[in-house]
């Protein structure tokens, strides 16, 4: 995964709450084996119409947006099913930040582990940098993940995030391979519960008709 | 007092039986029991072992079934018969994939087959006292048996299959309790809608519900099953209810839960996983069921829901002008007003299917609405059963023969016209009385209006043509 440390990008507002993974990738774009393209099914209701023509009102169809690179979004953003392919849509259309009231969790754990920060704020906030975003001599944001700060053309903000996230996107870390350093207390609890409770470490799955 | 352990949750239980070891930081690495695997989200977790050269560590723990794709009919040649050609490379993948990492993979039209969250338990695979996850968020389904099940991505489904265990940390704990008895013609899908409207799409976001209180006690298994299974349409990282008599009941003689003596073993364990009198939540609500009526959703989230006597609302009202804007948005895309009754509404489609309401019990329920009546002209209605064994046991009740002779559609399992992921969908502008979960925007088909119902509701909407409030078909 690639690492996160400082960007600089514009922001795009969609001041629209509860947007589910549906609305970010509809059914129609699962069907891939990939991780990669899935940028061009991203909002597709949003973006285009029933013949396939950008709808040109919407703000990452228009100039400055289309080239954004972070998300301001209202409460519960990600709501819905758990696709990683909506994080992957995101990611390939080249969002690396989303900044929102609240996240829903799961879609919340998938953009960590593809590199997208997530930044929780007041809604106070939110309506600020909303504002900042709408207007495109104002919507160039910058994220430091170092100094946890977003300034804008007037000023910085500090953000909140949880710690072992953090080191991990600064890293890029791979936490496969943490957790499998593991092994030997992944071991132990196996041993353990072949006495303590047989029936969980055996499925049984050879005993389906 | 002294050298007494502090009294627990349901929740704190599994999870302490679970969490091995610590990286730091709160959080944990919590073994998973129980792996299951369909063919949207894993192609790519299947890819990232390979890239990095790992392995599946427990394929004796996993389990894999193709079903968000799959046609519900004309299907008899199998893989072949899947004639969209990405929905037949997803499914030929992950055949290709239980293979190569020699997991177990129940075949299409095989007697194993159906829904994951439908097969999961009815194979005996979700246990009391088990970690359970799948990439797909209703996995919260399996905590009807007192399972800590939840929904992962795609990520973490290649975490699980290489290490067994999954990164947490340790979730809030919220009481759900509902007390006393439901009316007639209330079901648990009227409930969960219910809770979701009182506390919202988000109300839970960050808590693992525990539901409990008499009409919990009371509810069959499949009733349990749903009202766990919605728990994530509230935000919820899982759902989860003790497991009692009625649970072990359900699951003796299941093809992969213990037998015999070890049967009797586990169930002395799984008796004490009720949470402990005294133990704390972090959040609880209490909701008279008396108080619950059949519900129907009006908009595009599931906490836009009232009750069958109920109106739209009227966004005039609302002050919060993105509330408002929110609302307005949801009434246009349903082709709704203000103030608009919800029965009466003509419907021009009736779904009884899903994760959701696709079980035995769910379509009795709805045969019994329909038994000796037509759909009403114009409707299109379809029966989905959650798996090859409820499609199985459905037709030696002769329900398959009532909904067919009501003009239903009678299927084979998969999730069907829940999403728009195989070919039963919703045309633009279609109205669907819907058994299932979400009423998103395009769920359930491009410009697709869902109204969220019980089985009981979506039957009696398919007879009189609009939403209707089924108390009056008794």
């Amino acid at each position: 995964m690639q690492p996160f440390h400082r960007l600089t990008a514009i922001a795009a507002a969609l001041p629209i709450a509860n947007i589910d993974t549906d609305l970010i990738l509809s059914a129609k774009f699962l069907k891939t084996v990939s991780r990669n393209g899935l940028g061009a099914g991203l909002f597709h209701a949003q973006r285009t119409d029933r013949e396939g023509a950008e709808r040109p009102g919407f703000v990452l169809n228009r100039e400055p947006w289309r080239r954004a690179q972070i998300l301001i979004a209202l409460e519960n953003f990600g709501c819905g099913s758990s696709r990683e392919h909506a994080p992957w849509a995101l990611l390939d259309f080249g969002i690396r930040c989303i900044i929102a009231p609240s996240f829903a969790d799961i879609f919340d754990g998938n953009c960590a582990k593809n590199g997208i920060l997530t930044i929780c704020l007041p809604q106070g906030e939110i309506d600020r940098l909303m504002a900042l975003a709408a207007d495109p001599a104002t919507a160039l944001l910058t994220i430091d993940l170092e100094t946890q700060t977003i300034t804008d053309h007037a000023g910085a903000v500090r953000f909140d995030i949880d710690r072992p996230r953090r080191a991990r996107l600064l890293h890029g870390l791979d936490d496969i391979a943490q957790s499998l350093a593991f092994a030997d207390q992944i071991a132990a609890h196996e041993r353990g519960v072949v006495l303590g409770a047989p029936w969980l470490g055996d499925a049984r799955l050879a005993h389906l008709p | 007092m002294t050298g007494t352990a502090p009294p627990r949750t349901l929740y704190r239980k599994v999870w302490d039986a679970h969490a091995i070891a610590s990286p730091g930081d709160d959080e944990w690495l919590l073994y998973i029991d129980r792996h299951l695997l369909y063919e949207v989200t894993s192609p790519q977790a299947f890819d990232g072992l390979r890239a990095a050269g790992r392995t599946v560590r427990r394929p004796d723990l996993t389990f894999a079934v193709a079903d968000h794709n799959v046609p519900t009919e004309h299907r008899a040649g199998g893989l072949s018969a899947i004639r969209d050609p990405d929905s037949h490379l997803q499914v030929a993948t992950l055949e290709a994939n239980a293979r190569e990492f020699s997991l177990t993979y129940a075949a299409l039209n095989g007697p194993n087959h159906g829904i994951v969250h439908v097969v999961g338990p009815e194979l005996g695979l979700t246990l009391p006292g088990a970690t359970i996850v799948c990439g797909d968020s209703h996995t919260s389904t399996h905590g009807a048996f007192g399972a800590l099940a939840f929904g992962i991505g795609t990520s973490e489904a290649e975490h699980v299959l290489a290490t067994q265990t999954l990164l947490q940390k340790r979730s809030k704990t919220m009481l759900v309790r509902i007390d006393g008895a439901i009316g007639s013609g209330v079901t648990p899908k009227d409930i969960v809608l219910a809770v979701i409207g009182r506390i919202g799409t988000a109300g839970a976001t960050g808590y693992v519900i525990e539901y409990t209180g008499d009409a919990v006690a009371a509810m069959d298994m499949a009733g349990r099953m749903t009202i766990c299974n919605m728990a994530i349409e509230a935000g919820a990282r899982a759902g989860m209810i003790a497991p009692d008599d009625k649970t072990f009941a359900w699951l003796e003689g299941r093809p992969c839960a213990p037998q015999g003596l070890e049967f009797a073993r586990a169930a002395e364990q799984w008796r004490a996983l009720a949470s402990d009198p005294g133990a704390t939540y972090d959040a609880q609500v209490v909701i008279d069921a008396a108080t619950i009526a059949p519900m129907v959703t009006w908009g595009t989230s599931p906490e836009a829901v009232t009750t069958i006597a109920g109106t739209t609302p009227d966004p005039a009202t609302i002050a919060d002008p993105v509330r408002r804007a929110q609302m307005v948005r949801m009434l246009d895309y349903m082709g709704l007003g203000a103030n608009q009754p919800l029965a009466g509404l003509p419907i021009q489609v009736a779904f009884i299917g899903s994760c959701t309401n696709s079980r035995i019990e769910d379509l009795r329920a709805a045969a019994t609405v329909v038994r000796g009546r037509h759909i009403a002209p114009g409707v299109r209605a379809l029966v989905v059963p959650g798996s090859a064994a409820v499609k199985l046991a459905a037709e030696s009740e002769g329900l398959d023969r009532i909904f067919r002779e009501a003009g239903f559609d009678w299927r084979d399992a998969g999730c069907s016209m829940c999403l728009g992921l195989n070919p039963d969908k919703l045309k633009p502008g279609e109205r669907c009385a819907s058994t299932s979960n979400r009423n998103f925007e395009g769920r359930q088909g491009p410009g697709g209006r869902t109204h969220l119902v019980s089985p009981a509701m979506a039957a009696a909407a398919a007879v009189a043509g609009c939403l209707v409030d089924v108390r009056a078909f008794a």
